[in-house]
Parts: C-alpha cells; structure tokens; sequence
C-alpha cells in the first residue's frame, strides 16, 4: 500500500503539484432491519477505492476511482492534475494551506467487542425481541428495530511526508413503534429518532441500549400521542432532553462555527453563517451556562477518529466559553485565512469525496442540575423528548424543530401528555434564554450519523454530548 | 463505464455462481464530475468513477442482500456467497412472493455523448461565464455544474435483463450582492443545453432586485411560487404519500380518500418512466418496466406506486418504481410530472392585493406526515406584491404551512413547467398561485 501511494504522490509532483495527497479506503456496513416481526432487510455493503488531491497552478483538482491498482491510480493522479489546472482558470489567488506537516502513526478506535464477530443470528435475535416488545401493545400499527455496524479502514499519505493508518468502528441501533389512528399517525423512537443512535464503539455499546426493556413504553407513549392533547401555542419555559438538544447543539451552533460557511464556500448549498470572523472572542452566544467544545477525542463519540482526513490530530477546541463565541471548526485552508492552525475537522465521507470542514463532536458541557430538581424548579413549561422534524435557516439563526413527544410541566411536576410539539427561535436568543444545564449524571455523547453537506452531498457522522437543560422565554407550538 | 456488453457478462457471472432459489444482480455504474464555485471562483473540483454490484439472494421466503463495488471475480463470487449466506440466516418473510419475472422493457434514449465526454476545462469554461458576469456587476457567485454518465443493469434468475445508461448535466448558482441573493438553476440530458448567460442573467437579476429587503408581518399571505419552490411541494407529497407500502402502513394521505377530491380540480399529478423531457428510466431497480401511475387526477386520488413485494402483498403486479434492495422505506416515483395549467406570470400578478412572490424555499422539514404539514424558509429573492404589482424585497420568512391545504387552494397554475431535481430522480413543475399561504415567523435577512 506504502509503495502504491508513494508512485502516486511521486507522480504528481513531478508533473508539478505543490502539494498532494490520496487516501485508500475500506469501508464494511451491515444492516439489520426487523420491521414488524419480520427481517427486512438483512445487507453487507463493502466499498473500497482511492483518492488523489493536488493543488497544482494555485489550485486544487480532486478524483476518485474504485480500482484500487498502480495503473488506475495513474490515471487518476493525472486526471486530478489536470481537474487542478482547469480550477485555475477560475481563481482570484493561490490556495493556502499553511505550514507543511508530517506525522506516522497507526489509530484504532478502542472497542471491547468487535461487532462483526457477533454472530448475526444473535444480532437478529436482539431485534426480533425489542419489536416483539413494541408489538405487544394493543393500537400500534408498524414497528422496527434496527442495527448498523460500520468498519473504515483510512490510509492517509502526503507529499509532505505523513502516513497514517485508522481503523474506525461504529455500531449502532435504535427501535420505532408508530400507532395510527383515524386521523393521526404518532411515532416515537428510542434512545433516539431517525432509525438509531450511533457511536464510535464496539457491540458493548448496542447491548447497553437494552432496547427490549424500552420497547414496552415507546409503544404505550405512540398510542398514547393518538388522544393527547394538541401542544399549545404561546411563550413559556422549556426544557429539552439531551437528545433533542444534541440535534439543537447541532444545528444551531455546530454549523455556524464551520470556517468554510463563514467564507461563503457552501453559500449555494449548505449556506453560510451570521458568525463572521470579527465576532470571534467577542459575541455572545449564550448565557453563561453556555460551554461548548469541539472534541475528536470524546470515547465513544460518532465523531471520534485520531486523525482527520487532512492527517491532522484530533483534539479538543473551545467554541463558546461562558456564553462567550471563541472558536470556530477548521481545515488548513480555512485555518490558514486567520492564520490560524487547523484544528483537525476536516472530514470526507469516504474515498470519493474531497474532505470539508466537519463537525466532530460537539459537545455542551455539563451543568450541576439533576433533571427532577430542575423539573421541581420549573413551576409552568414544557418538557419536549426526541426529534421529530427540525428546519433552520441558511445563516443558521431561524429555526424550529418538532418533537416526538412532550409534557405539561405545572407546579414544578410533569403533566399531561402532549402531541405535535414545535418550537422555534432566533440561534443567540435562546442560547441566551439558558438558564440550567443538567449534571454530568445525564450527560452523554448522542451520534448524529446524517449530518448532510457539500456537493456532491457528504453524509458526516458526527456526536453531541448534552444533558437535559432549561431555556427561558421560548415560543413553542405553531402547527396549525 | 462498462457498457452494455460487459455489465450483462458481470451480472451473468454472479448469477453463475449463486445457487439461491432466485438471484438478482444489480449493477449500478457511474462516471460523475462536479465543479464547484463560490465567491466567483473555483474552489473545488471533484471527479469519480465507481461501479456497485448488489445481489438480492432468495431461498423460498429469506432474503438477503450484500454489495460491493469491487468488482475482480474473487469479489464477485464473494458477494454472492455473502448474499446467501445472509439470506439462510432469515425466518422465512411470508410477505415475500417472488423476484419478478422478464416483461418486456423499451428503449428510451436518455444518453448525450457530448455530456459523457464533458472535460474540466469545459465545465471551467462555463463556470467561469457565470463568474464573469456576477464579478462585471459587483457580485459574488457561487453554486455548482456537475456533468456525469450513469448506467443501471438488472438481470434475476427469473430472465430479466435490462440495461440503461443516462446522462445528467446539472448547474445551479447563488449569486449575492452585499444584502441579497439570487438564485437559478438548470437540469437536463444535454450539457450543450445549458445557456449560462440566461442562467447567470436570471440569477443577477434577481439579486439586484432583492437588495435592501423590508421586513413584513408574519401571517397568511397570497403567494406565487416559482417552480423552484412548487418542486418542494411535488417532493413532499412523494416523500409521504405515494408509496403503496405508506397506504399499506395507514400513513400516506392516500388512505381512505382513493377516488375522492383531496385537492383543487385544476391539479393533476402522475409518474411516467418513459417520458424524455423529465428524467426518464424505463424500468425500476427489479428490472420491472415502469408503468405510468396517476397519482392525483384533476384533483381526485387515483393511484400509488408498486414494487414487487408491496404489489404481491395485496395481489397486484408491480407499476416498476422499486427502488435497491433491501428497501424499508417502498417504492417510490421517479420521474414525476405536475400538470400545467394555463396563467402567465403576468395573470397571476393580476389580482393579488397583498401577497409575496416565492423564489425558493430552503431547509423544508415534515412536521406533520398524514397532513403533510411542512416548516421550512424562503430563500434567494422573496417580494411583496401590492395591488397587481411587485413592489419590494423582503426579508426571508419561515412557513408552516400544510401542502395539501395548499393545493386545495391553488388559484391559477403556470402554462409552463421547468425540469427540477427531485429527492428520487426528476419532477416537471409549473408555477403554482395560492390563495392562503402560512409564514410563522422572520428571520433577520
């Protein structure tokens, strides 16, 4: 493999790259869906191939190919070079991207169980009794279990000298009960939504779900969602769950702070962000409760990895301290316009895509309020679970997110159930409205493994680690 | 790409070597570019050549399904044993009734040479037109061409086989002024069709038009959408209500209302796989020729889309809109048409006290499935229109706003339609004039 990447990056220098560097990919998925009893899907994907990016002219060329062999890696390498050359025909100035680096080093992410070695039928097995579980309750309608384990095998090689073996593991689950009603249809999902939660870990990390002891109470809560009370409309307290406010932290300050949005790079896909440069160390964000970190190195993280696809160390950055904006998610390029330091978030979703500025973990540190005093506290609000829809917009400062499920907090007690929950706000003025964060009791690091961006579309997985907290003076409920 | 001659000899081979009950063989090719630009420049530049074989591996009622884009016969062989092997581990799936069998498939030419063949130095060359123009006006460009070949080969134990390549050029731009943005975009077979001048020039326009945006009162307004934001609409109601298995499941808007009027008698909606001006594919990723399927017939609930496992369930034949196994989400449209009606821009202008002219929307999520309620944002030149006439730029707003509602209020229809790109393949959508839209909030641009 050493020798393959040596030929190619020789290659490109000698016909003129300034800079190059390719990554050789495996990545291995499997799949398990039980959807009402049944398997529904049982698959093992497999995808391999390389990739070489040059900057050549002042500019930068990328490609890709699945063959993995010294001749296709030829081609590809030219091919790239002469992508580079047609960029500069379009370019204001030569690309940047700081000071030259070279480290070798071999990471795998610490797992106590290989979930590939679980033999499937046990896998299976597991699905088949949290569905069994759900299906047990009287009005549900569809049901699903899910499981994914993911294996990516990266090496990274540059002309600067860098190269760099990770073998990354993921595994996941997650389960769905939706009961219907004659004019409603509920669902609600756990620990998360959207098929499964997912983390940087081992089959240890799906078994601690104990997704079957929860099956029961999902189902009961969607039948329950089909009669409950219509979630009013006003401004009131609200207190999300972490993995409602995992997706909050994701949306509404992990995507402001990527650098390459703040320079316009995804201004006609992803969009840009209100947080420009001279706000850096001055702005406030939130209240003083208010600490987040960037943090590749969290165990267990979707975001966890030991080196980004650019070779640069994972580490651990603050991005608002004390409610105070301090730091943004950066690449070399971006990194370099500051002069800055990259700090190691630049991220491609496999060997066919050019590495962009991702998300890692983006984490809320942890408060000192256990969740029952903090419900105690509240003597009128709404506490809301588990995402159901979620809509922000391009500058990342309007959003409004739905939840699965929520309830009537009065007198400092959980109330009625209560259905089709909404709220929305502007990004800083709610972060501002924190006035609680729970304890690390509660805290935990959610995966976010669908994180889209960049074209061609890039899926990132990435974490949030949160805990359940209190906002002040918040719109809820608008759905008519 | 592998052409034609050399996909079939892949797939004869997996085939050859499974010893399932029923074997289907999937092979899905592509050779893709993209040139990327913001802030009037090339800032990223990509190309990609890959080839993914999925065998769906059958043994009585088990099925199992394993992929790979390695595609040396050690692979190919393994790929098989691995399909199999995952099929034996299965309790038998009584819903499942067979592979399909061969039916004819037709021709449809959805393939341009020239597009094929598009280099770097071309897209650059096109690219840098929109650039050009932007920068002459003080403007910044962004947005993306991306210009590829694709082909699809389905072969099964059963006879089928049926191979498609396609082409697909595709450019889009955002062109921003210092408090504004506007927005175009182009999508067809044939890279020749692009006119980046007409693209630049719509997009610039509609920049300069949007600077300095007021802000207005959220609430119920009268709005046109241009096709771009009508494509959200078409999208949704596919994403949610389309689908035989969501009817199946009791959550598509379909359920119960087939033969009703679910909305206005002026909208008619259908899928047709074989019609060239969308994005035509003639047959679905079973290898089953697609039939066309009326979803929505001059306002009255008329049909959904079938695969095989969702068709042989209720004894139905499949319409061909399966997509790659496995599947749990069903089959799904994908080359979907909304009818046009016969206003022009300028009728629809007449008439509206006070309303607001949609360019596009943004960030569009379902809050509510079986309503097909939908929050999203306005983007990219939003207006006020006042007494019959555009009047001003507004600042962008966000809606909640349920779509069927909104078709059952729609006042006039476009007499043209404009070729978007749809979450499954393409749609063909005129510009819609709705009586009562709901914005819930504003933002701060």
């Amino acid at each position: 493999m050493k020798q393959l990447a040596s030929r190619a990056l020789d290659l490109a220098v000698a016909r003129g790259a300034s800079y190059a560097d390719l990554r050789i990919a495996r990545r291995e998925d499997q799949i398990i869906v039980v959807k009402d009893g049944k398997v529904e899907a049982l698959s093992s994907a497999e995808s391999q191939g390389f990739g070489v990016r040059v900057i050549a002219d002042g500019a930068w060329g990328f490609a890709a190919s699945s063959q993995v062999n010294a001749r296709e890696m030829e081609r590809v390498t030219e091919l790239a070079l002469q992508i580079a050359r047609a960029s500069s025909q379009v370019k204001e100035r030569d690309v940047d991207i700081g000071e030259p680096f070279s480290i070798v080093d071999v990471y795998q992410t610490p797992v106590q169980i290989d979930p590939f070695a679980v033999p499937l039928e046990q896998k299976i097995d597991a699905l088949l009794a949290a569905d069994a579980a759900m299906r047990r309750v009287k009005g549900i309608k569809v049901t699903e279990a899910s499981f994914e384990a993911l294996k990516e095998e990266v090496t990274f090689a540059s002309s600067e000298g860098s190269y760099i073996e990770q073998r990354l593991i993921e595994t996941g689950g997650g389960i769905e009960a939706t009961a219907v009603g004659e004019d409603e249809v509920q669902k609600r999902s756990y620990p998360n939504s959207f098929g499964r939660h997912q983390g940087k870990a081992g089959y240890e990390f799906f078994e601690a779900m104990r997704l079957t002891e929860n099956g029961e109470r999902i189902a009961d809560e969607a039948v329950g969602l089909l009669t409950a009370k219509q979630c009013p409309s006003g401004i009131t307290t609200l207190i999300l769950d972490a993995t409602q406010l995992a997706l909050q932290v994701h949306e509404s300050c992990g995507h402001p702070v990527e650098l390459d949005r703040v320079f316009g790079t995804e201004a006609s896909y992803a969009g840009t962000s209100f947080l420009t440069p001279d706000m850096l160390g001055k702005f406030r964000y939130g209240s003083d409760h208010v600490n987040i970190v960037a943090d590749a190195t969290a165990p267990g993280g979707l975001g966890t990895f030991g080196y980004d696809d650019e070779g640069v160390p994972a580490r651990r950055t603050p991005i608002i301290a004390n409610g105070i904006f301090t730091g943004y998610l950066t690449s070399r390029e971006t990194a370099s316009r500051l002069g800055h330091k990259s700090n190691g978030c630049a991220r491609a979703d496999g060997w066919n895509r050019i590495p962009l500025v991702r998300m890692t973990n983006i984490n809320l540190e942890p408060g000192q309020w256990k969740l029952d005093d903090l419900i105690a506290d509240t003597d009128d609000g709404i506490f809301m679970q588990t995402n159901k829809s979620w809509s922000i917009d391009d500058k990342r400062l309007n959003f409004q997110f739905g939840t699965e499920i929520a309830w009537e907090i009065k007198k400092g007690r959980l109330g009625e159930m209560l259905k089709n929950a909404t709220y929305s706000g502007i990004t800083y003025e709610f972060w501002r409205g924190c006035d609680a964060v729970c304890d690390a009791s509660h805290w935990r690091v959610w995966g976010t493994p669908n994180c889209g961006k960049g074209q061609p579309v890039q899926t990132a997985r990435v974490g949030h680690g949160t805990a359940p907290a209190r906002f002040r003076g918040v719109r809820v409920g608008l759905i008519k | 790409m592998l052409g034609k001659s050399e996909s079939r000899t892949i797939l004869e081979q997996a085939l050859g070597y499974s010893w399932a009950d029923q074997t289907e063989a999937v092979l899905l090719s592509e050779d893709s570019s993209l040139t990327r630009f913001a802030n009037s420049i090339i800032h990223q530049n990509v190309a990609e050549t890959n080839a993914e074989l999925r065998i769906r591996a059958v043994f009585g009622k088990k099925v199992g399904v394993a992929v790979t884009n390695n595609l040396s016969p050690d692979s190919v062989k393994q790929v098989v044993e691995s399909a199999a092997s995952m099929a034996m581990l299965q309790e038998e799936n009584a819903d499942f009734m067979s592979l399909p069998g061969p039916r004819p498939v037709p021709e449809v030419k959805a393939f341009v040479d020239r597009t094929a063949t598009c280099g770097p130095e071309e897209r650059a060359r096109i690219v840098g037109v929109v650039c050009r123009k932007a920068k002459d006006k003080g403007l910044s460009a962004a947005g993306a061409l991306e210009t590829g070949q694709r082909e699809i080969a389905v072969a099964n134990s059963l006879g089928i086989f049926a191979y498609h390549p396609s082409t697909l050029a595709s450019i889009s731009t955002v062109i921003a002024a210092e408090n504004s943005t506007g927005y175009a975009d182009f999508l067809s077979s044939d890279v020749a069709a692009i006119d980046a001048e007409a693209l630049a020039d719509e997009a610039i326009d509609k920049a300069l038009r949007s600077r300095n945006p007021v802000s207005v009162e959220p609430g119920e307004y009268e709005v046109i959408l241009e096709e771009y934001a009508a494509n959200d609409i078409l999208d949704f109601l596919v994403e949610t209500g389309f689908s035989a298995l969501a009817v199946q499941e009791g959550r598509s808007f379909m359920c119960n209302k087939f033969g009703q009027a679910i909305v206005d008698g002026g909208v008619s909606i259908w899928d047709d796989g074989l019609d060239t001006s969308g994005l035509p594919i003639p047959f679905d990723f079973e290898g089953v020729p697609k039939q066309k399927v009326t979803m929505i017939d001059r306002g009255i609930a008329r049909d959904v889309v079938y695969d095989s496992y969702t068709a042989g369930r209720v004894g139905k034949e499949s319409t061909g809109h399966a997509l790659p196994a496995p599947n749990p989400e069903g089959p799904m449209p994908t080359n979907m048409f909304f009818a046009s009606g016969d206003a022009s821009i300028e009728q629809m202008l007449r008439g509206v006290r006070r309303g607001i002219w949609v360019t596009r929307f943004w960030y569009t999520r379902t809050v509510h499935p079986l309503t097909v309620i939908v929050t999203g944002m306005t983007r990219d030149g939003s207006f006020l229109i006042e007494n019959g006439e555009i009047t001003q730029p507004i600042k962008n707003m966000r809606f909640t706003q349920g779509y069927l509602e909104a078709l059952r209020n729609v006042e006039m229809i476009g007499a043209t339609t404009k070729l978007q790109r749809s979450w499954f393949g393409g749609n063909r959508v005129p510009a819609l004039k709705i009586a009562k839209w709901n914005f819930s909030s504003a933002t701060e641009y």
